[in-house]
């Protein structure tokens, strides 16, 4: 999954991006991390093939891309939910636009809403849900079209604090064995550290990368809190902090 | 809409649509269909007749005064039918029953009692404006902030000052809407009420101009009515548009 | 539910306290003789049931309800079709948008006449009365249910490969269902005033004859049922649609 020379310019003539040029590990997690408005969803987007770069172009392995793909997933930031839709036929929605069966679909929709935790709530309305257990059914239908690259847009955001740091343990459970390639998009510095293997920082407007940080904290063998206590997550904390703090004011 | 790479404002087309009926007028598409120009030929010759000025007084008036007492009797009631429960719940079911009722039924009955003239005409107008007004502000009122309303009170507001320092102007955005649904309705009813009436105002003048196969003098008029129309609707909206940042903020 | 059902009681009875109070007042206003041409609420009932009884309402609606459900039916195809097409294609929405913005706000019944003229006094006549005043609102919300559609689901069923064909059938349609109900329903209230009036002003038929026959020869009670029944029909019916349409697409379903 690779970045060249990816460029942002709107019809209103603002620069979003600038010559994003980055290639995201296979199997990790990286996060997109900057000042707000530095155009990190838009570089989301951009992978995602949901709206075109002005210039420069994206691969993923090896192939060029200009449109969503069947090994991408995107988990969005307002959830994206068929309000008309029960939880199950949201999960399977991926599955149903590629044609699969009913059946198989909703079985392997049932299995997705399981693992997120949301087992017996297959007939519920995303109306009926909370803000957390809504992106949990955002974040199945990303699994369940078994992409090889799920990227993820601020999904915590619209999530209150106590679900979110649930949520980000579940989240790291769920992918500690599926050796995917996620990219998360985040405002949190904390949410950054905690979660990724590789941090992407991006500059003000016009984005580019200003700096990687590897916050090498080894979540293998420890405990959520013992993470949060790490020494190399509270460094990786306080880099990020420095880097950022030069965009603000 | 883009061409040639720049765009087009939407608005635009209707030049397009003249175009159109232009074209479609000089090659004959239809006896009922002259010429665009003519059109508007026609309407400048109507325009300094005696008799046209007379039909667009009678309009007007009965327009301005139909919906000058649904306005006021639209507002009092709504903001009656919100405050007094009992009051609400007598009165909403008939507000609900009219406002989507077929006013234009009332018109023979008016007919009878105010007989065949302008006084019919102004209660048509009103009939058909008022009751969307009384809906649109039961609703303003009903969702007027409550914690505005405590504000008001903590800061010893007497009664009266609740009603008109907080609730008349929380509920204004909703009050324009229904006075700008209501002012459409109450160009309908000037005109099917003439209509239907058939001796006075523009009405007249439609069967007039039909009955004697006047082309070109009917559509002038249609154009100058639903001109007409379009403007009173749009200086509403422009007004909505003013109190619009305060709608959403609620 | 015991709650639920006192709730449906208390409506009940609110329902007809304001039915009796206003029946009250117009038998009043009947008895004192307000006006020669209005007639207390019982001799108006008096008339009701005779009218129903001879048959003679059951016949006038059987021709009014002709013109009303031919035109409403066809605003309901060609309306919500066009309405769609104005929602999916920019070059129709940039040619349409600002006539139909046009056609919503103005008096359409003023073009009646010339219908009448050019189509005589048949049927042809008042089922074009009616989707003349009906078609300009349907088509209006049809085409802003289209337009309104949330694009983040959009967005969503492109990351998830939806054609455009999918995005259509399977979010912009049910997304704008409760929109376009919405304008079957007002397109409807305007069709009952499109028929009321073409049966009216083309040729008295129907509903529109017996309002204009009894006030010819003063039935006044006679014409108060008439006109009393077609707005008591209306009312229901459209009540009855407000509901459907309030089972079929509740509010937190609708999403933005």
């Amino acid at each position: 999954m690779e970045l060249t020379g990816i460029g942002k310019t709107y019809a209103t003539g603002v620069e979003a991006l600038r010559d994003v040029t980055h290639a995201f590990p296979a199997g990790k997690l990286s996060t997109l991390l900057g000042p707000s408005g530095c155009g990190k969803t838009t570089l989301l987007k951009i992978i995602g093939g949901l709206i075109p770069a002005t210039a420069g172009e994206v691969r993923v392995k090896g192939k060029r891309v200009d449109g969503p793909g069947a090994e991408r997933a995107f988990v969005f930031q307002d959830f994206a939910l068929l309000p008309w839709a029960t939880v199950l036929r949201n999960v399977a929605f991926g599955l149903e636009l590629r044609g699969v069966p009913g059946e198989e679909r909703l079985e392997i929709a049932r299995k997705f809403i399981g693992e997120v935790g949301l087992a017996g709530f297959e007939a519920s309305y995303p109306h009926q849900l909370s803000g957390g257990m809504r992106q949990r059914v955002g974040l199945a239908r990303a699994l369940a079209v078994d992409a090889d690259i799920i990227l993820m847009d601020e999904p915590f955001s619209s999530v209150d604090e106590q679900t979110r740091r649930k949520f980000q343990e579940d989240l790291l459970d769920l992918l500690r064995h599926r050796r995917k390639t996620v990219i998360f998009v985040t405002h949190s510095i904390e949410e950054a550290a905690y979660l990724s293997d590789q941090i992407v920082l991006l500059s003000a407007r016009p984005g580019t990368v200003s700096q990687i940080i590897q916050p090498n904290v080894n979540r293998g063998s420890k405990s959520p809190d013992e993470i949060r206590r790490d020494k190399n997550y509270l460094d990786a904390v306080d880099d990020i902090w420095h880097v950022l703090k030069r965009y603000l004011g | 809409m883009r061409l040639f790479g720049k765009r087009i404002p939407i608005g635009a087309s209707l030049l397009v649509w003249c175009a159109v009926w232009e074209l479609a007028g000089r090659v004959g598409v239809s006896s009922i269909f002259p010429p665009l120009s003519r059109v508007v030929a026609a309407g400048m010759t109507i325009l300094p007749t005696e008799k046209f000025h007379l039909a667009v007084e009678i309009s007007l008036r009965s327009f301005a005064l139909g919906m000058a007492m649904a306005i006021c009797v639209g507002i009092t009631l709504g903001i009656l039918l919100a405050r007094v429960e009992t009051l609400g719940r007598i009165l909403g079911t008939w507000v609900n029953v009219f406002v989507s009722a077929p006013i234009s039924a009332l018109v023979p009955v008016l007919m009878g009692v105010l007989g065949i003239g302008e006084t019919t005409v102004v209660a048509t107008v009103f009939l058909f404006a008022v009751f969307v007004i009384i809906l649109d502000t039961e609703v303003g009122i009903r969702k007027a902030d409550r914690s505005l309303i405590e504000m008001a009170r903590a800061f010893g507001a007497r009664n009266y000052q609740v009603y008109t320092k907080v609730l008349v102007w929380s509920a204004l955005p909703e009050m324009l809407a229904g006075i700008r649904l209501a002012a459409i309705r109450g160009v309908k009813g000037v005109v099917i009420g003439q209509l239907l009436i058939s001796i006075i105002g523009v009405g007249e003048l439609f069967e007039l101009y039909s009955k004697h196969f006047l082309m070109e003098e009917f559509w002038a008029l249609v154009i100058l009515v639903f001109a007409f129309a379009f403007l009173v609707s749009e200086s509403i909206a422009y007004l909505e548009r003013r109190v619009e940042y305060y709608a959403s903020a609620r | 539910m015991a709650n639920s059902r006192r709730a449906g009681g208390d409506r009940v009875f609110w329902l007809l306290l304001s039915f009796a109070c206003a029946f009250a007042l117009w038998e009043a206003a009947g008895r004192f003789r307000l006006s020669a041409a209005f007639p207390p609420f019982s001799d108006t009932v008096m008339a009701f049931l005779r009218m129903a009884a001879d048959g003679s309402l059951a016949k006038a609606y059987l021709s009014t309800s002709q013109p009303l459900i031919i035109g409403f039916a066809i605003c309901g195809v060609v309306g919500v079709g066009f309405g769609v097409w104005m929602g999916l294609s920019r070059t129709v929405e940039w040619l349409s948008v600002p006539v139909f913005v046009i056609l919503q706000a103005a008096p359409m019944a003023a073009v009646v006449p010339l219908v009448t003229y050019i189509y005589g006094i048949g049927l042809t006549s008042k089922v074009l009365a009616v989707v003349v005043l009906a078609a300009p609102v349907i088509v209006m919300n049809s085409y802003k249910g289209i337009r309104n559609t949330n694009s983040s689901l959009i967005q969503m069923c492109r990351a998830f490969l939806g054609t455009r064909t999918q995005v259509v059938v399977k979010i912009i349609l049910p997304h704008a269902a409760a929109m376009i109900f919405a304008g079957l329903r007002l397109g409807l209230a305007m069709g009952f005033i499109g028929v009321v009036i073409a049966e009216l002003l083309i040729t008295p038929t129907g509903i529109g004859d017996l309002i204009t026959y009894h006030s010819s020869v003063a039935d006044f009670p006679e014409m108060f049922a008439a006109v009393g029944s077609i707005i008591l029909i209306a009312a229901v019916t459209i009540h009855a649609l407000e509901r459907l349409e309030r089972r079929l697409f509740p509010p937190e379903s609708r999403g933005s």
